[in-house]
């Protein structure tokens, strides 16, 4: 009896596991780009590989580029010649030289990888997903088995498609309950974050199930499983279901007419058996959960809205050293802390639903005069879609700035970045010290938490604007 | 890669847990296209003041851990990004080892790849390891023992695979491909 993990694993292996080797697993989805990918287009070419499955290889443009108008690469090179330009113009290169399309700067579908396998199609249930980046994870919302792997793996996979593996033991982290009004899967993650640690998920994969699990959408999971990362899992999953399989239906890669048939009925093969076994369990009530920021400097560093900022368990100098970063105390409430910037965006809150979370939150109102609201969206697509509803209007009547997608201020590589010793509420997924500028500070939380912080200028619970 | 046997040299410490890729080498530094120059941008946030000078009391500007080779850091280090820049950068750096608790995967398994070593040890000793800068360790590949003063030597374990690599200088890709014919085999049996 095996879970959706051991499923979608021993159908992708190669050569088996032994004592002396890894696996070889077979890699059906290769996202690619610019930042962890250069160096190992460049490996191809010393040995002379071609890449195996250009087909089978989604490429994009999404760390390094500005989310100011831009309308092809060639302007971009003319007005600046920085590391990240031709960083751009070495990815256009690459996937000339090796027969990939390349999502960039003049396509519609271009956008943050972890946003546009989804929106493609091209994530889908039971495949195999890999990337250079560790936000990978976001596919196993559809049952995918999916993971950040190094650049070194990159090459392996543009080479051979395929990658050498140890299979990670399995972790069910059981949701149970239903979510109250003002409370988002984001908080959820949070949550179960706080309760497991930064490395509770550390070797193994991670299978989100229970009660709460079928009412959450796929935008919702996504959530979830983008930052299953900051749990020390490399993979997140959902078991797929009729949710999954109405959000693919009629998507660019995803199957159609017999093929649909067919694929539809290997799908729902998927899910873990009734008796499967994990080797590890964590259980969680989602009805009692609250809004959550962070307060430190790791994504585990999180409380409640409601609690004051915890005090250190015995001489915990990361701890002391984080709280003296963020310039907060312990005993003190985190929310009513004055905020500079408000950063809607990044893989793991930029979708339509999270745009729509938010503006129903600044629809007729001004943000703080003192704030400095950024809002990315994800791709492309969900721009053209947000525009259709209106919601780069409201977003600028209530003085945010709209911007083109991409990473954008998750991790300021591309200029947009949180100035030194700033606080900025961000919809991102990590707090690390200067991880959004030098000495930047970053709390954590959910598009509706933003939004409310934003309107208020201090760090604020959103149930507040509930009717 | 080059063939790793055995490392012996003095220690710093960076006693902090959870030190995440972002401060091994933050993302501003990965416009690079190469692997090489990553060094002179490890740890720069703590290295450096924002106006260029060192930071006096950051551990690696002092001059004690000159030619300290092996890290000896705070339980689960090497989180968030997968990016290979991190281990690229301590190597550049000149660190061959990391010595910890418990080191974040995609980190272990990138530091892996490129000769990078990273050990896991127990409560125990590393507490005796962040208790003793500056000592001199050696790490043996071959017999994975890793040698401290005034203890027997302490085996650890790197997967076999990894190992071997490790040893012989194997490129992993090399072994990849030479199952040339049982991914061709995979790929007409599941089209």
């Amino acid at each position: 009896m095996r879970s959706l993990f051991e499923k979608v694993w021993d159908q992708h292996v190669v050569v088996a596991e032994t004592d002396e080797t890894p696996a070889i697993l077979y890699i059906d989805l290769h996202l690619v780009h610019e930042v962890t990918s250069p160096q190992a287009f460049n490996l191809l070419r010393e040995v002379g590989l071609p890449v195996r499955r250009p087909e089978q290889t989604l490429a994009t443009m999404d760390h390094s580029t500005p989310t100011t108008p831009v309308s092809s690469l060639a302007d971009l090179a003319v007005v600046s010649d920085t590391p990240a330009t031709r960083q751009l113009v070495q990815m256009e290169k690459n996937c000339n030289d090796f027969g990939i399309k390349l999502r960039g700067f003049s396509s519609p579908e271009r956008g943050i990888v972890h946003i546009i396998g989804p929106e493609l199609g091209a994530t889908q249930p039971g495949r195999t997903i890999v990337c250079g980046d560790s936000h990978t994870s976001t596919h196993g919302a559809f049952g995918a088995l999916a993971f950040g792997i190094g650049t070194t793996e990159v090459g392996h996979v543009l080479a051979t498609q395929c990658m050498l593996q140890r299979r990670p033991k399995t972790f069910a982290v059981n949701l149970e309950g239903s979510l109250s009004a003002g409370v988002t899967a984001k908080d959820i993650v949070l949550s179960v974050i706080g309760k497991t640690g930064v490395d509770g998920g550390t070797a193994h994969a991670i299978e989100y199930r229970g009660s709460a699990v079928g009412a959450l959408s796929m935008e919702q999971r996504m959530t979830i499983c983008n930052m299953a990362i900051e749990g020390g899992a490399r993979a997140g999953m959902f078991a797929p279901d009729d949710t999954t399989y109405e959000y693919l239906a009629g998507r660019q890669y995803a199957p159609s007419g017999a093929d649909w048939d067919r694929a539809l009925a290997e799908w729902r093969q998927l899910p873990s058996d009734p008796d499967a076994r994990f080797d590890k369990q964590v259980t969680l009530d989602v009805t009692t959960m609250t809004p959550m920021v962070t307060f430190g400097t790791n994504p585990g560093m999180v409380i409640s809205i409601d609690d004051p900022i915890p005090s250190p368990a015995g001489n915990d100098k990361a701890f002391a050293k984080a709280l003296n970063y963020m310039q907060l105390e312990s005993g003190k409430p985190l929310s009513g802390t004055p905020v500079d910037v408000v950063f809607l965006g990044s893989c793991t809150n930029s979708r339509l639903s999270d745009l729509q979370d938010a503006a129903g939150l600044l629809d007729g109102r001004r943000i703080a005069a003192n704030v400095r609201m950024l809002v990315v969206p994800g791709s492309q697509q969900i721009k053209v879609d947000a525009e259709a509803r209106g919601l780069d209007e409201i977003f600028k009547a209530a003085g945010a700035e709209w911007r083109e997608p991409g990473c954008s201020m998750c991790l300021a590589m591309n200029g947009d970045s949180v100035p030194t010793g700033k606080l900025a509420v961000s919809t991102s997924n990590r707090n690390f010290e200067g991880r959004q500028g030098p000495g930047a500070r970053t709390v954590l939380a959910s598009p509706l938490t933003a939004a409310a912080s934003a309107l208020t200028g201090t760090v604020s619970d959103p149930r507040q604007f509930l009717d | 890669m080059d063939a790793v046997t055995k490392i012996t040299a003095r220690t710093a410490v960076l006693p902090l847990d959870d030190i995440d890729t972002d401060q091994i080498i933050p993302a501003r530094y990965l416009t690079t296209t190469v692997r090489e120059g990553l060094g002179q941008h490890l740890f720069t946030d703590w290295r450096y003041n924002a106006d260029g000078s060192e930071v006096a009391d950051f551990i690696l500007n002092q001059p004690e851990s000159g030619g300290a080779t092996i890290l000896v850091a705070g339980r689960n280090f090497g989180c968030g990004s997968s990016r290979e820049h991190a281990p690229w950068a301590l190597l550049d750096y000149g660190f061959q080892v990391v010595i910890s608790t418990e080191i974040a995967d995609i980190f272990f398994h990138n530091s892996l790849k490129n000769g990078f070593i990273p050990v896991i040890v127990n409560d125990e000793i590393h507490r005796w390891l962040l208790d003793h800068p500056g000592v001199e360790v050696c790490v043996d590949i071959d017999t994975l023992a890793l040698t401290i003063p005034e203890h027997e030597p302490i085996p650890f374990n790197i997967d076999r695979f990894a190992r071997y690599c490790l040893l012989n200088g194997v490129d992993q890709l090399g072994f990849l491909r030479e199952h040339n014919d049982a991914i061709d085999a995979y790929e007409t049996r599941t089209r």
